[in-house]
C-alpha cells in the first residue's frame, strides 16, 4: 500500500464521518437557518469528497461536478435566505 | 515525492472539514457556528483541491480546481452574511453569554432598512 492509497482511504473516512456530523446537525438544527447552514456546509463536503473519490476511481470528470455543485450550492443558499428575510419583512 | 504532497494536502483539507463538522455540533449559537464552518471548510476543500490537482498534474486539473476554490472563496462570505442577516431579522436566539449587540436599534423591523 503506497502513502498515497493510505491518505485516499484516510481522509474518505474523515469526510465520511463529518457528514455523519452534519446530518445530525441538520436533522436536530433549533432553527431553519441552522439546516440552511448545514445543507450548505453538506454540500462543500460533497465538493471535497468528489475530489477525493475521483483519485480512487481514477477518472477526471468528476471534478466537473464539483464546479457544477459549488454554483448550485450558492444559488440554493442565497434563495433560501431571500425568502427567509422576506417572509419577516412587512 | 509529488504523491506524498499530494496525500499530505489531502489529510490536511480533510483534517480541517472535520474540524468544521465538530464546529457546527459544538458551538453554542447559529453565528458562531456560521464562523466555524465558514472559514474552516473553505479552508479544508481548498487544501483537497490542491492535494488533487498535484495528484493529477495537469493543466485543465489544475484550471478547474482553482475555479472551485476561487468561486468558494467569494461565494462563501457573501452565503454567510446573508444568512446572518436573515437570521438576525428572524429572530434567532444570540447565545447567552453574548453581551454585546451592536446592531440592536440600528435597524427599522418593518423594511429591513438601517436607520
Amino acid at each position: 500500500m503506497t502513502f498515497i492509497e493510505i491518505s485516499v482511504y484516510l481522509s474518505t473516512i474523515i469526510i465520511g464521518l463529518s457528514l455523519l456530523l452534519i446530518f445530525y446537525r441538520i436533522i436536530s438544527g433549533p432553527s431553519t437557518e441552522d439546516r440552511i447552514v448545514g445543507l450548505d456546509l453538506l454540500t462543500s463536503n460533497a465538493i471535497a469528497f468528489i475530489a477525493v473519490y475521483s483519485i480512487q476511481s481514477g477518472t477526471t470528470t468528476f471534478l466537473d461536478v464539483g464546479l457544477i455543485l459549488a454554483l448550485i450550492a450558492f444559488l440554493g443558499t442565497v434563495a433560501f435566505a431571500f425568502y427567509l428575510e422576506r417572509r419577516t419583512r412587512k | 515525492m509529488i504523491e506524498i504532497l499530494s496525500g499530505v494536502f489531502l489529510m490536511l483539507g480533510s483534517f480541517f472539514i472535520l474540524l468544521s463538522a465538530i464546529g457546527i455540533i459544538k458551538m453554542p449559537d447559529l453565528f458562531t457556528r456560521m464562523s466555524a464552518t465558514t472559514k474552516a471548510s473553505t479552508l479544508g476543500i481548498g487544501l483537497v483541491l490542491i492535494g488533487t490537482s498535484f495528484f493529477w498534474g495537469s493543466v485543465g486539473i489544475v484550471v478547474r480546481s482553482l475555479a472551485i476554490i476561487v468561486f468558494l472563496l467569494l461565494t462563501a462570505p457573501v452565503a454567510a452574511h446573508i444568512i446572518g442577516r436573515a437570521a438576525y431579522f428572524d429572530k434567532v436566539p444570540l447565545w447567552n453569554k453574548t453581551h454585546i449587540d451592536e446592531l440592536k436599534g440600528k435597524y427599522d423591523e418593518d423594511s429591513h432598512e438601517l436607520k
